[in-house]
């Protein structure tokens, strides 16, 4: 898709508007594979290369576990790196993800949500990235194709900030937000080059004058120092990622926190959500404040590192909360926005109660309807006092 | 090292630094090398996966036994007609 237009509204979708991103960072190194619904992202940034509006190394490989290897490789030789996946696209980078957070690159990933197989199925659920969630990697989500376009701005400075240096996620909901056309408001390219700077790598493997090993053993007497070391960059990553936002909305007027509220302020219950989902909890919330119910939402930005104090502060005074997660943990415990989020209240002294639902595996729909009966569900846990049903699927 | 002090991601951040490991200790066949025979072919040296063995002035000088594993490469690929190196339990 040809995008002439650099100011002002334009519309897009998540797919080309991220490609677009990516094509305005202008990274050293593209390592990709394509899969759906992710390809798009591929297919035009491929565009940019041979247009030559860009001047980015396209390194085309076999599989999703070549195209993160050559990230590791490109990131360490010094460059700047991103790519693009989905699924079992990412699934089969599972191997490398852990090595890249692990040998501190900051990579950054555009993960278009898709269901991982089996049944096989090619729509969106968040089973993929929350599958990746222990691997090192930040994670940012997106409820639309603007926050989408942002947040990989956001990803390429928070990864590369100097006290974090950790490789960055961007995950958005496949075809709802990679596939339909919005109406976003695109950046100056020079106002990104600004944004994001120059990379200067860290030991980079072609600085032949200063010769360094990456990928070394370490046996028990040094691992655990290095992985001290990586969690410790995670949890600077937290304010890393505030300051980088709030870098944003005083350049751009686009204000970004670690999580979204909507009408949340008053709120007697509340949902948790992720992504696009959001957007339709909100009409829901419109809806029924109308009606004069108390309902607000919190929709996390930044799942990783996971904001939870900030969290608990947001949702001490709500009495119900449930967490809707569009992924199962298959632990028979419930998903794990829920698990998180459930955790992070224990230690209130007054804490709200809680449950979780799944829903909208597969893209299977989420309406407003279902939202509604969510909040239904929780004005009677307020009533009773009780939670009746701690898990459960819904939009069965 | 101190541990506050240790690279950032793993990264051993100079060359050279197996020189100062010692992975000998893993053998268990010690190869020797017999100067009458040797012709100083140099094809040990060449195809010593651990450059263990010692070259000087193009001449064959024996082996590095603080790097060398003992996997025998050496003593399979000096020529059938020379055959110098032989391969000696570390025990004996
Ligand atoms: S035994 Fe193996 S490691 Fe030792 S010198 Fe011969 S080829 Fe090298
Ligand atoms: S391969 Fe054999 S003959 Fe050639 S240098 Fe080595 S020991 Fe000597």
């Amino acid at each position: 898709m040809a995008i002439t237009a650099t100011k002002g509204q334009v519309g897009l979708t998540g797919n080309a508007a991220v490609a677009y991103a990516m094509k305005q960072v202008n990274p050293d190194v593209f390592p990709a594979y394509p899969i759906t619904p992710s390809t798009a992202i591929v297919e035009d940034f491929s565009s940019y290369v041979a247009d030559g509006e860009v001047t980015t190394e396209l390194i085309t490989v076999e599989s999703e576990h070549s195209a993160m290897s050559a990230c590791i490789g490109a990131s360490a030789a010094g460059a700047r790196v991103m790519t693009a996946t989905s699924s079992q696209g990412l699934a089969l980078m599972w191997e490398m993800l852990y090595i890249a957070s692990g040998m501190r690159l900051p990579i950054v990933l555009a993960d278009v949500n898709r269901a991982l197989s089996a049944p096989i199925n090619i729509h969106c659920d968040h089973s993929d990235s929350m599958g990746a969630r222990d691997s090192g990697w930040i994670q940012l989500y997106a409820e639309t194709v603007q926050e989408a376009y942002d947040n990989t701005f956001m990803a390429v400075r928070i990864a590369e900030h100097a006290k974090v240096r950790l490789p960055a996620m961007v995950c958005f909901d496949g075809f709802i937000t990679s596939h339909a056309i919005e109406n976003i408001s695109l950046l100056e390219d020079q106002e990104i080059q600004d944004f994001v700077g120059a990379y200067k790598a860290e030991n980079p493997m072609l600085d032949t004058d200063n010769p360094v090993t990456y990928g070394a053993m370490t046996l028990p007497d040094a691992y655990i120092d290095f992985k001290y070391q990586q969690s410790q960059a995670m949890m600077r990553a937290k304010d890393a990622a505030v300051e980088v936002m709030k870098d944003f909305g005083k350049r751009f007027g686009r204000e970004y926190g670690l999580f979204d509220t909507y009408r949340l302020e008053d709120a007697d219950t509340a949902i948790v959500i992720l992504n696009s989902a959001a957007g339709t909890t909100k009409v829901a919330i419109d809806e029924l404040r109308k009606q004069g119910k108390k309902v607000g939402l919190l929709r996390p930005r930044l799942f990783r590192p996971f904001p939870w104090q900030e969290m608990v502060e947001a949702l001490k005074n709500v009495k119900a909360v449930a967490v809707l997660d569009r992924a199962d943990s298959m632990n028979a415990f419930g998903g794990p926005l829920f698990n998180e989020v459930r955790s992070a209240l224990y230690d209130l002294d007054q804490r709200p109660k809680i449950f979780g639902r799944t829903y909208g595996l597969g893209g299977r729909d989420y309406k407003v309807k279902d939202a509604v009966a969510v909040f239904e569900e929780l004005s009677r846990v307020v009533e009773t006092g009780k939670v009746e049903t701690l898990l459960k699927y819904i939009t069965l | 090292m101190e541990k506050k002090e240790f690279p950032v991601g793993g990264v051993i951040p100079k060359g050279g630094t197996a020189h100062e490991y010692s992975t000998g200790g893993w053998r268990k066949l010690r190869p020797v090398v017999n100067k009458d025979k040797c012709t100083n072919c140099l094809i040990c040296w060449v195809m010593c996966p651990d450059s263990a063995v010692i070259a000087e002035d193009g001449k064959m000088m024996g082996f590095d036994l603080d790097h060398c594993k003992g996997c025998g490469i050496c003593a399979v690929e000096c020529p059938d007609k020379v055959k110098a190196i032989k391969m000696v339990e570390e025990a004996e």
